[in-house]
C-alpha cells in the first residue's frame, strides 16, 4: 500500500480521534492516579510514648506559658498551659504553630561566613571556633583603636539575661550603643518617669476593669499579651464590662467593643484633653487623688479648659461634641475606668503627648496603683550579678555618648532610640558605627523606611546576626552565629506586656538542638572569654545554663516543676509611695513634656495637594510583623480579602474608591514619599473615608517560600517622625496617592 | 437500654466571645496533621477543617459591623438520627454516622473521590486532596501518629477530634471506668481557643455546660430554646450539632441565611 499525503494525514486524524474517543487512554490515567496514590510519599508518622513538656513562649512579648507533647523525642504538638497566669491553657495561632519553625525550613544550621556579596545568599558554613575567634579580632581591633564605642547592638528587648549579658558585654568593652527595639512600652516609660517619677514598665490590671477607653489600641488585635488579652475581653463579655474603641478603622477590636468610634487618624490625645475638659469642668474628677497627691493641676487644667472645650475637639477630631461629653461622662462615672493608647498591637510609640494626655485621663479618675487601673511595675530585681571592674579604655568608650541620641542633650530622658539610628549612620554626624550585633530583632523588616535601615546596614562593615532563622536581617549579615531555636534552649522570660505583677517564665528544651546551633548565652560568654582581660573577669560563668541556674537561686527549681515564677500579688502601693518625682506626687505638667503648649498633631510626611489620602498600617493577630513572620499555617488563616496569590489588598471605603474610579479587585498602584507599591483594592465600609489602610507582616523576602514575596511591607512605604520631645518615632501614617495601576 | 446511655456530642460558639484570631484553625491543622501548600489564597482549595468567615451586616460607614464565625463540620443529625446530608450520598460508606457518639466519621481509605458529599454538604465543611501532602524537609518529625495523614484522591474533614475520644475512652477503660468526664474528651479548637469561646460537650448530658447553654429541644432534633442560639441553615432541616450564640439579631439572622422578602414566605412553607 501506498502512502500518500492523504492517507496518512488520514492515519494521524483518525488514529487521535480513536484515540480519544476509546476509553483506554482515560481509563490509564484514573489507573496510575489511583494506582500512584498508594505510593509511600504519604508519610506515615510513627508511634512512640507520649509526654509532656511545660515550657514558655517567646515568639512574641506575650510571655505565654506552654505544653508541649511529645512522642519520643520529636516535638508534636504546643498547647497554652493550664493554670499558667498568662494565658489558662489558650494560646494564640503564632504560638499553636511553633513547631513548624522548629522543623522548619528556615533554621539557620550551622554558623555560617558570608562569601559573596552582602544579601546575595552565598554562606560558608564555618566552625563554632572560628566564628567566635572571628568576632573576637574584629572587636579587639577597634577596641585597640580606642573605638569600642563604635560596636552596638539592636536588641528584642533589655529584659531578662540574655540581653542583659548582651549589655554587661557592651559595657565592659566599653560600648554605650544597646539599642532596644521600640514599641509604645517606650513612651508609656517615658511617660511613668515624668509624671511618677518612676522607672517602670506600665501594667494594666484589665481583669478588674469596668470600662475600657482604648485610643487605638488592639485589644484583641495583638497588643500587650495578646491571650491574656483575649481573656480579659471575655471576662468584659461575662462581667458586663464595657470597651470604647477609637480609631479610625473597624479594627477586630472595635466590632467587638461596646461603642466604635470612629476618629480623625492621629488626633487622638486632642480627644484624650477633650475628655479631660469635660471631666474637669463638670467636677466628674477623683477630687481626693488630685488634691492630695497630684502636682501642677492647677495649670494643667487651665491649659484644659481654655483650649479642649468640646466644640473645637469635634472639628479637630471629627467626632461630635455631644458624644465626646456623654464619653466622658461615662468614663468619669464607671467604676473601674482605665484609659490605654498604643496603636494596633503597639509596634509604633507614638507621640509623647498622646500617652500622657491619655495617662492623665488616668490620673483625674484616680485609678493610679489602684485595683482596675494602671500599675508602675518595677521589673523584678533577680538578676544580681557582680559589679563590673571597668578598665579604662572601656570607661573612655562609655563615656561617648550614644549614637542614637538617646540620653544626649536633646532627648534626655529617652532610654532607646532606634528609630534614630539609620539616619545617625547615613549621615554620620556623630560617629560610625563598624560592629553590629542583632539578637532577638529583625530591623531590616521591622524598622521603618526599609531603603534608609538598607542604606546604613550597608555602611556598617561588620553585621552579625544570632538569629535562629534566616530572616532579613541574617540574610544581609556578615556573620550569622544562630542562636538555638525557642524549643531548644533554657532561657528566662521576663514579664509579659502589661501585666500587673511580675511573672517571670521560664523556657526550656523541648527537644535536643536540631542543628550545629549555640545558645547566644554561651556565645557571649565564649566571646568575653576570647576577648580576655576584663571582658573575661566579668564573665565567670562556664556556661549559660550555669549563668542562668546561678541567677535564679531559689527560684529555679520551682520553675523547672511549674515553668515559671509567679510574684505574690500586685503590690498595692499607697499613694504617699508610690511617685518619685520632685514634688513627691503626680505631675500633671511636667514641663519636659510640653504639654501645656499648645497641640499640634504629628505632621506626617507628605504634602496634600500630591498626596491627597492618608495611609494607615493595621495589625491583625494572625499576620506575624515582629521577629519572626507567619509559618505556613498562619498563613493559611490568612484571608483572601487580605492576600490573594502574591496580591496584598488595601482597604478603601466604596466612596473614596468611587472617586478615584476603583472597583473591588482592582489593581492600583500606591505611592507615598517613602516607596511605591502595587496593590489590589478591597472595598471595606469599615474604613473611614479619605484612607488607605495596609495590613502590617506581608512582603518578607527572606523566610521560606511560604511567605517570601507575598504582599508588601508597610516599612517600605513609610519613614519616622520624630517626636520633638521624646524622640521615638511618632509616625501613625503617611500620604498617599493612589492612581489605578 | 442501649440508646438511652448514647452520647450526642457538639459544640457551642460564642460569637460575642470569638475575636476571630484563628487559634482554633491552627490549633486544629496542628492537631490533625493537616497539610498546606505555598500559596493557600484560594479558599476552595484550602484545606481548613476549621474555617473562620467574616460575615458583616451590611451598612455603610460608620454603621458597619462585623462578626465572625468559625465553622468546623457541623456533624448534622438530619431529619432522622444519622440521616445526615453527606452520609446519605456516600456510595463507599466512607462517612458514617456514629449513634453512639452523634460523629460523623470520615474513613480516608475508603473513601475514593467522588466528592458527592463535598456536593450534598451544604456547609462547605469538606475538603478534596487535589495533590499529595508535602511537608518540607525535616518538617515531618512534628505530624503526629493519632491521626494518619491523608493521601491525594480523598475528602477529609472535622472529626470533633475522635482520636481524642478514642484516647480518652481507652484511659478511663484502663482506670475501670465506663464514662468519661466532661473535661475529659475536649477537640483541639476547643482546648486553644484563648477568648474561651468555644464549649464541647455531650447535648444529652443536662450537666454539660454545652446542654446548659442551649438548651436544646432533644424532641425536636436538638433545636435550641435559647433565643440567643442559633445553628447555621436551620431550615435545611440538617439538624447540626454546633450551635452558634450571638446577642446581635443581625448575625442570628445571617446564620440562618435569610433572602430577602423571605420572611413572608417561610410562613407558606411547612416544615416535616
Amino acid at each position: 500500500m501506498k502512502i500518500d499525503r492523504r492517507s496518512f494525514l488520514s492515519f494521524l486524524i483518525g488514529g487521535a480521534a480513536g484515540t480519544t474517543l476509546s476509553p483506554l487512554t482515560w481509563k490509564l490515567m484514573d489507573d496510575s492516579a489511583i494506582w500512584t496514590q498508594m505510593w509511600p510519599w504519604t508519610p506515615v508518622p510513627e508511634d512512640g510514648e507520649a509526654s509532656y513538656v511545660n515550657s514558655a513562649c517567646s515568639l512574641c512579648s506575650g510571655g505565654c506559658g506552654i505544653t508541649v507533647r511529645k512522642i519520643d523525642d520529636r516535638a508534636v504538638k504546643i498547647e497554652g498551659m493550664k493554670e499558667h497566669p498568662v494565658n489558662n491553657g489558650g494560646l494564640c495561632l503564632l504560638g499553636l504553630s511553633g513547631l513548624q519553625l522548629l522543623y522548619g525550613p528556615t533554621r539557620v544550621r550551622t554558623p555560617l561566613k558570608r562569601v559573596g556579596k552582602r544579601g546575595q545568599g552565598r554562606w560558608e558554613k564555618i566552625s563554632w571556633k572560628d566564628a567566635v575567634s572571628e568576632v573576637s579580632e574584629t572587636l579587639g581591633e577597634l577596641r585597640e583603636k580606642g573605638q569600642s564605642h563604635t560596636a552596638g547592638i539592636i536588641s528584642g528587648s533589655d529584659r531578662g539575661t540574655v540581653p542583659r549579658l548582651f549589655d554587661r558585654f557592651l559595657t565592659v568593652y566599653g560600648s554605650p550603643n544597646l539599642m532596644r527595639t521600640s514599641s509604645i512600652i517606650d513612651s508609656y516609660e517615658l511617660t511613668l518617669h515624668l509624671m511618677q517619677g518612676v522607672q517602670a514598665l506600665p501594667g494594666f490590671d484589665f481583669e478588674n476593669a469596668d470600662f475600657i477607653l482604648s485610643f487605638g489600641s488592639g485589644i484583641i488585635d495583638g497588643w500587650g499579651s495578646p491571650v491574656r488579652m483575649f481573656r480579659a475581653n471575655s471576662t468584659w463579655c461575662n462581667t458586663g464590662g464595657k470597651v470604647i474603641q477609637i480609631e479610625p478603622r473597624l479594627s477586630n477590636t472595635a466590632a467587638k467593643s461596646d461603642k466604635w468610634i470612629p476618629i480623625n487618624p492621629g488626633t487622638e490625645a486632642s480627644l484624650a484633653l477633650g475628655i479631660a475638659h469635660v471631666i474637669i469642668k463638670e467636677s466628674l474628677y477623683d477630687a481626693g487623688f488630685i488634691n492630695y497627691y497630684s502636682e501642677g493641676f492647677e495649670d494643667w487644667k487651665r491649659f484644659v479648659l481654655d483650649e479642649y472645650g468640646p466644640d473645637s475637639v469635634a472639628t479637630v477630631t471629627g467626632i461630635d461634641s455631644t458624644t465626646i461629653i456623654a464619653l466622658a461622662r461615662s468614663f468619669a462615672r464607671a467604676s473601674k475606668p482605665l484609659a490605654i493608647c498604643g496603636r494596633g498591637q503597639g509596634t509604633t510609640p507614638g507621640s509623647l503627648n498622646e500617652c500622657t494626655a491619655v495617662h492623665a485621663l488616668n490620673a483625674l479618675v484616680g485609678n493610679i496603683n489602684k485595683k482596675g487601673g494602671i500599675f508602675a511595675v518595677a521589673e523584678p530585681d533577680y538578676i544580681n550579678w557582680p559589679e563590673i571592674e571597668m578598665d579604662d579604655s572601656a570607661a573612655a568608650g562609655m563615656q561617648k555618648g550614644r549614637l542614637d541620641g538617646a540620653g544626649s542633650k536633646k532627648y534626655p530622658f529617652s532610654r532607646h532610640l532606634l528609630n534614630r539610628l539609620p539616619q545617625a549612620v547615613n549621615s554620620g554626624e556623630k560617629y560610625p558605627l563598624k560592629a553590629l550585633f542583632v539578637a532577638g530583632a529583625n530591623p531590616l523588616y521591622t524598622m521603618s523606611d526599609s531603603k534608609a535601615v538598607k542604606k546604613a546596614f550597608d555602611k556598617v562593615p561588620f553585621v552579625v546576626s544570632f538569629s535562629s532563622y534566616m530572616d532579613e536581617t541574617a540574610q544581609n549579615a556578615d556573620l550569622i552565629l544562630p542562636n538555638h531555636a525557642y524549643l531548644e534552649r533554657y532561657e528566662d522570660i521576663p514579664t509579659p506586656a502589661g501585666m500587673p505583677k511580675p511573672v517571670i517564665g521560664l523556657s526550656r528544651p523541648v527537644v535536643e538542638p536540631q542543628f550545629n546551633t549555640k545558645h547566644t548565652g554561651d556565645v557571649i560568654i565564649l566571646l568575653a572569654k576570647a576577648m580576655g582581660g576584663n571582658i573575661a573577669d566579668a564573665f565567670a560563668w562556664n556556661s549559660y545554663d550555669e549563668c542562668l541556674k546561678e541567677t535564679l537561686g531559689y527560684k529555679w527549681r520551682v520553675m523547672v516543676e511549674k515553668g515559671f515564677w509567679s510574684y505574690p500579688d500586685i503590690f498595692v502601693q499607697t499613694h504617699e509611695k508610690s511617685f518619685d518625682t520632685v514634688s513627691g506626687k503626680f505631675e500633671f505638667a511636667p514641663k519636659e513634656t510640653g504639654s501645656l503648649k499648645q497641640f499640634k498633631p504629628v505632621n506626617i510626611e507628605g504634602d496634600k495637594t500630591n498626596y491627597p489620602l492618608l495611609l494607615i498600617p493595621y495589625d491583625s493577630i494572625r499576620l506575624a510583623n515582629g521577629v519572626v513572620g507567619d509559618p505556613p499555617f498562619v498563613m493559611k488563616s490568612v484571608d483572601d480579602t487580605v492576600l490573594k496569590g502574591t496580591d496584598v489588598f488595601i482597604e478603601l471605603n466604596p466612596k473614596t474608591a468611587g472617586e478615584h474610579g476603583l472597583r473591588e479587585g482592582q489593581l492600583a498602584m500606591l505611592s507615598t514619599p517613602v516607596g511605591k507599591a502595587r496593590v489590589k483594592v478591597h472595598l471595606f465600609d469599615g474604613i473611614m473615608p479619605g484612607l488607605v489602610a495596609l495590613p502590617r507582616g506581608l512582603g518578607h523576602t527572606a523566610f521560606d517560600d511560604y511567605l517570601a514575596g507575598k504582599g508588601i511591607n508597610f516599612n517600605e512605604l513609610i519613614g519616622p517622625v520624630e517626636d520633638s520631645v521624646s524622640g521615638l518615632d511618632a509616625a501613625w501614617g503617611i500620604r498617599v496617592k493612589l492612581a489605578k495601576a | 437500654m442501649k440508646h438511652k446511655k448514647a452520647k450526642k456530642y457538639g459544640m457551642v460558639i460564642d460569637l460575642d466571645k470569638c475575636t476571630g484570631c484563628g487559634s482554633c484553625m491552627v490549633a486544629c491543622m496542628a492537631e490533625n496533621n493537616v497539610p498546606f501548600r505555598k500559596d493557600e489564597s484560594d479558599k476552595l482549595l484550602s484545606i481548613t477543617w476549621m474555617r473562620i468567615y467574616k460575615l458583616t451586616n451590611g451598612k455603610p460607614f460608620p454603621n458597619i459591623d462585623i462578626c465572625y464565625l468559625p465553622r468546623p463540620c457541623m456533624h448534622c443529625e438530619g431529619q432522622h438520627e444519622g440521616h445526615s446530608p453527606c452520609v446519605t450520598v456516600c456510595p463507599a460508606i466512607a462517612t458514617d454516622y456514629s449513634i453512639e457518639t452523634g460523629i460523623v466519621s470520615q474513613i480516608y481509605t475508603r473513601c475514593f473521590g467522588c466528592r458527592y458529599c463535598m456536593a450534598s454538604c451544604p456547609y462547605h465543611a469538606r475538603y478534596f486532596n487535589w495533590w499529595d501532602p508535602v511537608w518540607p524537609d525535616g518538617m515531618e518529625k512534628y505530624l503526629s501518629p493519632n491521626v494518619s495523614p491523608r493521601m491525594r484522591g480523598v475528602v477529609e474533614k472535622c472529626s470533633f477530634c475522635f482520636h481524642r475520644y478514642q484516647m480518652a475512652k481507652e484511659k478511663a477503660f484502663m482506670e475501670g471506668r465506663r464514662e468519661l468526664k466532661e473535661d475529659e474528651y475536649q477537640t483541639a479548637c476547643t482546648q486553644a481557643c484563648p477568648a474561651g469561646a468555644i464549649t464541647f460537650g455531650d447535648l444529652n448530658n443536662p450537666n454539660h455546660a454545652v446542654h446548659r447553654m442551649v438548651k436544646p429541644d432533644l424532641k425536636h432534633h436538638g433545636r435550641p430554646t435559647n433565643p440567643n442560639a442559633f445553628r447555621l441553615l436551620e431550615r435545611l432541616g440538617t439538624n447540626p450539632k454546633v450551635y452558634y450564640l450571638s446577642s446581635r439579631e443581625w448575625v442570628r439572622r445571617a446564620g440562618d441565611n435569610y433572602l430577602e422578602k423571605e420572611v413572608k414566605l417561610k410562613k407558606t412553607v411547612h416544615h416535616g
